[in-house]
C-alpha cells in the first residue's frame, strides 16, 4: 500500500463513525484551545517584557558598580562610615540602599582593561528641576539614562540620536496635556526647556529638541530620555562650581561587551569584574526574576492544558478500540489480501494521529482566535495602562509546537488498539462457523 | 506434467495443547492442478475451513509443508506471503465482508490499494473487473445499498481484480437464495473454464460440489474420498481452451 493511499484510508476511516469521531476530537479540542490560551499568555507578556528590556537598556550593556570595602550584608550587623562611599537607591523594596564605592578616572581605566570590555562610560546621572514649554508652567520631571542600541517604546518620533550635537530629548507621553500640546505628534520638533540647578544653588536652562514621545511601560514611566550631547550639557551644568576631583565621581558606570557573546561569555566577563571589585547587572537580568515568575506561571497553566490532553488521549484510544473491534473482518480481510501487519499499524495510528490533527488544528486555529479577542478587549479596558502589552500573543512555531505534540500524543494513544489490529489473525477474523 | 499450483504434504493442525488438544487437520495431502475447479466438501467442523486456510497460506500448518507452485511456503518470509497472496489469490466469503458506507468501486479496489497500483490503473482495473461482471453502473453506489447477489458479485470482481491464479470460495452461494446462487455458480465456473483460473470451493453443498472437476470430502480432519466428475456440468461446453487439457489429466488419474 503506497504511503499516500495509506493516509487517505486512515483520514477517510475516521469519519465511518462521525458521532464518536466528533467527540473525540472536542476532547482533543479542548486540550489544544487551553494549550493554546496559556501558551499565548506566556508568549504574549514575555515579548512585553522583551519589548520593555530594549527599553531599559541595550542588550550589549551592563551597570557597573564598584563594591564598597566596607559593604557588608545587612545580617553583619550596622555598617562601619565611610565618608567617600556612596549610598544609592537601588531596585527593590523602598528604603533599599546600598553602598558603593566611588568610580573615578582610575577606575574607570581599570574597567576598559578588563578582557571582554568593549567600552566604558560613566553613569551620569542628572537630577532636573523642572520642564517646560515655550515658557508655560513648569513641570518637575526625571531623567532617564540612554544608551545606544537601546529602544524606548514610543507613541511618536523617534529614538534620541546618540551620536548627533544638538540636544534632543524624548517626553513621557504622560507630559504632552501639560506641556500643552494636542497630541503626541504635535510635540515632535517642539522646543521644551530643562531646568537644573548647580552646587551653589545656580539656576541653568538648557533648550532641547522634543524627537520623540514615550508611551508609558515598566521600565520608563516618566522620565524624559536626553540625548548623550543633552545629558553631558546637563551633567556639566549641574557639576558647576565644583572642583576637578569632586566632578569626576560617579557611582555607577556602563560596561559595553561584544554583542554576540553568548550567556555563558557574559558570566564569564561578570566572573571576571567580580574578581576586580565590581558588581554587574545587566539589563536581562533586572527582569529576569519577573520573566522566570511568567515563566513559572505558564508552566502551571501549560500543565493543566496537558492534563486535559492527556484525558483527550483515553478518548483516542477508547475510539479506537471500539473502531478495531467493529472492524475486526474488514482488518482481517486486508491481512488475507496480503496487507502487512505493519501497514496495518500504520492505518490504525495514521487514524489517530489524524484525530489529534484535526482537534489540535481546531483548537489552536479557535485559540488564536478567541485569543486575540480576549487580548484586544482587555487591551482596551483593564490594561488600558499597560499600552504595547498584547495579553495573548501567538508565536507561528509554538503553535506548530502545539499542533505536533498534540499529534504525537494521539499517536501513543493510538499504538495500543493499533497493535492489537496489526495482531489480529486473519483466520480468527474471518471466522463465522 | 507440470507441477501442481498447490500442494499440501502431510499437512497437520492442532489447536490447544495437552487434554485441550484438538486435531482440526490430521495429515492431510492434496494436489491442486492449475486450471482445475476442485470442492472441498464436508460437514461443520470437519476441517475443511482449516484446510482452505492452510491452503491459502492464512494459517500455518501445525506440521507438514504447503508448496506454492513448486516452492515450499515454510521458506517464504511474512511478506513474500503476504504478496503472494495478493498475487496469486482472490477471496470469494460467504458473508461477503464488504465495507458497508465505500462505494463498491473502493470495495473492489482494495486488493489493488493493498498492491500498491497507481490511482488511475487502479481505477481503470476495477472498472474493468465491474464491467465483467455487469455491475458497471453500480460502480459508485454504496455497497450496502446492493442486492444479495450483486454483493457477491461484486466480491467477484474484487477477488477477479488483481488477476488471480487462484479464487478461494468459501460458500460461496451460502447466503443466497437459489436463483442468485445459481447465477454466482456459473460466473464462478465461468471464469474457471474460459480464464484458466483454478477454483477451490469450500461447501457443504453437495449440488454445488458435483459441478466442479473433483470432490474431495472431508470429515474429523482426514480425506475420506475424492471423486473424479469426468462428466462435470462444464466438460458440456467442450470449446474451452484448458479443457481438453483437463480432462486429459483428469483421464490420466483415472487410469
Amino acid at each position: 500500500m503506497r504511503p499516500a493511499d495509506l493516509v487517505g484510508a486512515a483520514a477517510g476511516n475516521t469519519f465511518r463513525s462521525k458521532t464518536r469521531t466528533i467527540l473525540t476530537i472536542l476532547a482533543i479540542f479542548v486540550g489544544a484551545f487551553t494549550l493554546t490560551i496559556t501558551n499565548g499568555l506566556g508568549t504574549g507578556i514575555n515579548r512585553y517584557i522583551d519589548d520593555t528590556v530594549a527599553a531599559m537598556g541595550a542588550d550589549d550593556v551592563m551597570t557597573v558598580t564598584k563594591v564598597a570595602e566596607n559593604a557588608t550584608d545587612d545580617s553583619d550587623g550596622p555598617r562601619e562610615y565611610d565618608p567617600d562611599a556612596i549610598v544609592s537607591e537601588r531596585e527593590g523594596p523602598p528604603g533599599t540602599t546600598n553602598v558603593v564605592a566611588p568610580i573615578g578616572p582610575a577606575e574607570l581605566d581599570d574597567l576598559a582593561g578588563i578582557d571582554g570590555v568593549v567600552r566604558v562610560q560613566p553613569v551620569k546621572s542628572v537630577d532636573v528641576d523642572s520642564i517646560a514649554h515655550e515658557g508655560g508652567t513648569e513641570y518637575e520631571i526625571g531623567i532617564g539614562g540612554f544608551v545606544s542600541g537601546m529602544r524606548l517604546q514610543l507613541a511618536a518620533g523617534e529614538q534620541p540620536d546618540a551620536a548627533a550635537s544638538g540636544y534632543e530629548v524624548v517626553i513621557p507621553d504622560a507630559y504632552l496635556d501639560v506641556l500643552g500640546f494636542d497630541d503626541a505628534d504635535a510635540a515632535i520638533d517642539e522646543p521644551v526647556t530643562l531646568a537644573v540647578t548647580d552646587a551653589e544653588r545656580t539656576r541653568h536652562e538648557l533648550e532641547a529638541t522634543v524627537v520623540g514621545v514615550a508611551e508609558a511601560s515598566l521600565g520608563t514611566t516618566s522620565s524624559a530620555v536626553p540625548n548623550e550631547a543633552l545629558n553631558d550639557a546637563l551633567f556639566a551644568a549641574q557639576s558647576t562650581g565644583l572642583d576637578a576631583s569632586q566632578r569626576d565621581i560617579y557611582s555607577q558606570a556602563t560596561v559595553w561587551f561584544d554583542p554576540a557573546s553568548t550567556a555563558d561569555e557574559i558570566t564569564a566577563l561578570q566572573d571576571r569584574l567580580d574578581d576586580a571589585g565590581y558588581d554587574s547587572t545587566t539589563v536581562a537580568e533586572r527582569l529576569g526574576a519577573f520573566k522566570s515568575v511568567i515563566d513559572g506561571i505558564v508552566l502551571v497553566l501549560n500543565a493543566f492544558a496537558i492534563i486535559a490532553l492527556l484525558a483527550a488521549s483515553f478518548g483516542i484510544v477508547n475510539t479506537l478500540l471500539m473502531s478495531v473491534q467493529e472492524r475486526t473482518r474488514e482488518i482481517g480481510l486486508m491481512k488475507a489480501m496480503g496487507m502487512g501487519s505493519g501497514k496495518v499499524f500504520g492505518l490504525f495510528s495514521l487514524e489517530a494521529v489524524f484525530i489529534g490533527f484535526l482537534g489540535s488544528a481546531i483548537g489552536a486555529g479557535l485559540g488564536m482566535v478567541v485569543g486575540s479577542a480576549i487580548s484586544s478587549v482587555l487591551g482596551g479596558r483593564l490594561l488600558a495602562d499597560l499600552p504595547g502589552l498584547t495579553l495573548i500573543a501567538f508565536d507561528p512555531v509554538s503553535i506548530v509546537v502545539i499542533i505536533v505534540l498534540v499529534m504525537g500524543v494521539a499517536f501513543l494513544a493510538g499504538t495500543l488498539p493499533a497493535v492489537r489490529a496489526a495482531r489480529a489473525d486473519p483466520v480468527e477474523s474471518l471466522r463465522y462457523e | 506434467m507440470t507441477a501442481p499450483i498447490l500442494s499440501a504434504r502431510d499437512v497437520r493442525k492442532s489447536y490447544g495443547r495437552g487434554a485441550n488438544r484438538f486435531d482440526a487437520l490430521k495429515a492431510v495431502s492434496l494436489d491442486i492442478r492449475e486450471g482445475e475447479s476442485i470442492a472441498i466438501v464436508g460437514k461443520s467442523g470437519s476441517g475443511k475451513s482449516t484446510l482452505m486456510h492452510v491452503l491459502a497460506l492464512l494459517d500455518q500448518p501445525t506440521d507438514g509443508t504447503v508448496e506454492l507452485a513448486g516452492t515450499d511456503t515454510r521458506a517464504l518470509s511474512g511478506a513474500a506471503l503476504n504478496r503472494a497472496r495478493n498475487q496469486t489469490f482472490g477471496f470469494v466469503f460467504q458473508q461477503f465482508f464488504l465495507t458497508p458506507n465505500a462505494s463498491v468501486l473502493e470495495n473492489v479496489m482494495l486488493p489493488l490499494k493493498i498492491a500498491g497500483v497507481g490511482r488511475a490503473e487502479r481505477r481503470r482495473r476495477a472498472l474493468e473487473s465491474l464491467e465483467q461482471l455487469e455491475l458497471g453502473d453500480k460502480a459508485k453506489n454504496k455497497a450496502v445499498n446492493l442486492s444479495g447477489g450483486q454483493k457477491q458479485r461484486t466480491v467477484i470482481a474484487r477477488a477477479l481484480v488483481n488477476r488471480p491464479r487462484v479464487i478461494f470460495a468459501d460458500e460461496p452461494t451460502g447466503n443466497l437464495d437459489t436463483a442468485t446462487g445459481a447465477v454466482v455458480e456459473d460466473i464462478l465456473f465461468d471464469l474457471n473454464r474460459e480464464h484458466g483460473i483454478t477454483l477451490i470451493i469450500v461447501t457443504h453443498d453437495e449440488e454445488l460440489a458435483e459441478r466442479c472437476d473433483r470432490r474431495v470430502h472431508i470429515r474429523d480432519g482426514l480425506i475420506v474420498d475424492v471423486i473424479e466428475n469426468p462428466t462435470a456440468t462444464k466438460s458440456a461446453d467442450a470449446e474451452s481452451a484448458s479443457e481438453p487439457e483437463a480432462a486429459a489429466t483428469a483421464a490420466e488419474r483415472a487410469a
